[in-house]
């Protein structure tokens, strides 16, 4: 079967584990690693694994005739890099899924708007962060039954999940995944709590979805929107599990809390079973790229 | 021991950790009459905020009478000589609650983390350092790591631009000797002029014995909240520290009687009203410090407890042999869910069809 050619750029472990879930792939061949460290154990594992690799950077990749080689690229750099990778590679037919906070293309959370994104037609889809991926989903399964007024998550990661990027700019967490919340998830109103746990042995990600809701909720829908809800980000990413709820509560003003609680295990691809929130990441983006290919290959991609 | 002539700087919490104990339900009217009592006793610092620090309003943690701005707008300008202060949690607050909170006049902001995890607070001490307001670094539940690994921490906010660290005993868990070991780490491994301060629970009826040993151990900042109003059994009760210090002759600034009147004339009555909760070491709070447990779970483990027909202390045993930290909050009902279908095969989510 014919393949979409893709480049990661970033050989960190979001990388790595990315390439390790694409050499899998139906319908996305990993065809270039791109870094800017000689000595990077993620360029390094690459070439072992038969990917070409540059130490150069995006500039590396075209000087080499990379960028005329691919349709897809995978960015697990940073906001600010991400900005400079895309305008570096526009004109060259690409499709971006970009898994930094950059957030230039619109938010993309698989089984709530992957479809309308690919038929829009955007060159460039954002991943929104690893606590959206996880609990907008369960917004969207609410609000697809009644209209959810304020929706709110708290994600739990192990602190060995967490890389000094996320800890340098934990608002952009905040941010990014209460902005998700409203445009993606349809809550009217968004919040996101990020709290580090870090236990030894490490604790799984673990995920508690609030909605508030304005009339009496329907109880059996919403328990059945859940459930499928659960069942379509599974397909992706199996380690994704309904622990408790949904819980109804009236909250004695006419208004309803519908709570989920959530538990995400990774399936340990480069990154260990813990980091849950990092696998939904990489699984995510993996499946935005697999679903554009599909689009692609359909239309007649580049030989 | 002796702590004669110590100079020590007293901040009081119940305003913000006593929010806690209130359910975050204080007026503006209360909280500006609390904080002009202790701004009269000569109380140097008080902190105004959501109990869970700026942008703790949610689901998770409760939703407040007023919001922090509207709380920090009430109460600054009527201090006379009083710093008012805000914390924050990265995780739960954003740079741009610390920059609303300095535009209300708070002078002094702190930033906590988990003890561990200390480097996620670089953005916002960042932030208060180019405020250019007094900048503090609040490691929380300083139990869970040992002395040497809360120095290690404690430098890392340091370089981000703390000039103050606080050891942080949100379980009410350590005995004196535990604040001294940690205290003192923290004295001798940070900058001379870098200050330390020591935040109690009372859980264990340790708040005025531990402060004790902050202090002798080098501290400068005792956080205390005024009849004790706070999360789990409360804070140090600041009155009765007060007038330990004036015995043991550390120089405090405070005066004692005045100190003793806002907790007994203002604090009290405040608790006694709905929603009412009697700060106090019960069973439950003991269970807090006992078992090394967030003290802010108890209302939720109660909650909980009720709705689920559960026992508060078993959900936060359980809640403490989960190592859940501060912020965990959407644990607790999630914790009596599980133990509701451990003892009843009862399930929350029974799968449609």
């Amino acid at each position: 079967m014919t393949k979409l050619k893709a480049a990661i750029i970033g050989p960190g472990n979001i990388g790595t584990d990315l390439l390790y879930k694409m050499l899998r792939s139906e319908h996305v061949e990993p065809l270039w690693m791109v870094g800017i460290d000689a000595n990077s154990a993620g360029l390094k594992r690459a070439a072992e694994l038969g990917i070409k690799t540059t130490d150069k950077g995006v500039s590396g990749l075209i000087d080499s005739g990379g960028a005329e080689q691919i349709d897809l690229v995978f960015d697990a750099t940073s906001a600010k890099v991400h900005a400079a990778n895309y305008e570096a590679l526009k004109g060259y037919g690409i499709n971006f899924i970009d898994l930094t906070p950059a957030a230039i293309g619109a938010y993309c959370i698989p089984p709530v708007n992957l479809a309308e994104q690919v038929a829009a037609g955007n060159d460039n889809v954002n991943m929104v962060t690893c606590g959206g991926q996880a609990t907008i989903p369960m917004v969207a399964a609410v609000n697809r039954v009644q209209p959810v007024s304020y929706g709110e998550i708290i994600a739990t990661v192990a602190s060995l999940s967490i890389g000094p990027g996320t800890r340098n700019n934990i608002d952009e967490f905040t941010r990014t995944t209460a902005a998700g919340i409203e445009k993606v998830g349809g809550a009217t109103r968004g919040k996101a709590i990020i709290v580090i746990n870090p236990a030894d042995p490490p604790i799984m990600m673990r995920d508690t979805i609030h909605c508030i809701i304005d009339d009496l909720p329907k109880e059996d829908e919403i328990t059945a929107s859940i459930h499928s809800m659960v069942a379509e980000v599974q397909t992706y990413v199996p380690g994704y599990l309904l622990k408790n709820g949904p819980v109804f509560e009236a909250l004695g003003d006419g208004r309803y809390r519908v709570s989920v609680y959530m538990e995400v295990t990774g399936l340990g691809d480069f990154l260990p079973k813990y980091a849950g929130n990092l696998d939904i990441m990489t699984a995510a983006a993996l499946r935005t790229g697999e679903l554009i290919a599909e689009r692609r290959l359909a239309q007649g991609a580049k030989a | 021991m002796n702590i004669l002539g110590k100079k020590v700087i007293l901040h009081d919490n119940c305003l913000r950790d006593g929010m806690h104990a209130k359910q975050h339900q204080i007026s503006l009217d209360e909280m500006v009459a609390i904080a002009c009592g202790l701004d009269q006793a000569g109380i140097p610092l008080i902190e105004v905020t959501h109990g869970d620090g700026l942008g703790g309003a949610s689901i998770n943690y409760g939703f407040p009478a007023h919001s922090d701005e509207e709380y920090l707008r009430a109460v600054v300008p009527k201090m006379k000589q009083a710093k008012i202060s805000a914390l924050t949690l990265p995780g739960i607050g954003t740079v741009d609650h610390l920059k609303m909170a300095v535009d209300c006049g708070v002078s002094c902001l702190r930033v906590a983390t988990h003890c561990s995890e200390a480097d996620v607070s670089g953005q916002h001490l960042g932030m208060s350092r180019a405020l250019g307001v007094d900048t503090v670094g609040f490691l929380m539940m300083a139990h869970m790591i040992s002395p040497e690994d809360l120095l290690v921490q404690a430098k890392i906010m340091e370089g981000e631009g703390a000039s103050t660290i606080y050891c942080t005993d949100s379980a009410g868990y350590m005995l004196p000797a535990d604040v001294t070991a940690r205290i003192g780490a923290l004295r001798a491994g940070l900058r001379p002029e870098t200050g330390v301060g020591f935040h109690g629970h009372h859980n264990m009826a340790m708040g005025v014995a531990n402060s004790l040993a902050a202090i002798e151990a080098g501290a400068l900042r005792i956080d205390g909240s005024a009849a004790g109003m706070g999360a789990g059994a409360g804070n140090t009760p600041l009155e009765v520290l007060v007038a330990v210090l004036e015995r043991m002759g550390a120089r405090h600034g405070c005066d004692l009687y005045a100190i003793m009147d806002v907790a007994e004339d203002l604090v009290l009555p405040l608790m006694q009203r709905p929603p009412a909760h009697t700060v106090r070491v019960d069973r439950n709070s003991l269970v807090l410090g006992y078992a090394g447990v967030y003290s802010s779970f108890l209302l939720f483990a109660e909650r909980a407890a009720a709705k689920y027909g559960l026992q508060a202390r078993d959900i936060l045993v359980e809640l403490g042999k989960r190592k859940t930290v501060g912020g965990q909050e959407d644990m607790i009902e999630d914790v009596a869910l599980d133990l509701k279908s451990a003892e009843s095969g009862w399930q929350s989510n029974p799968k449609p069809g």
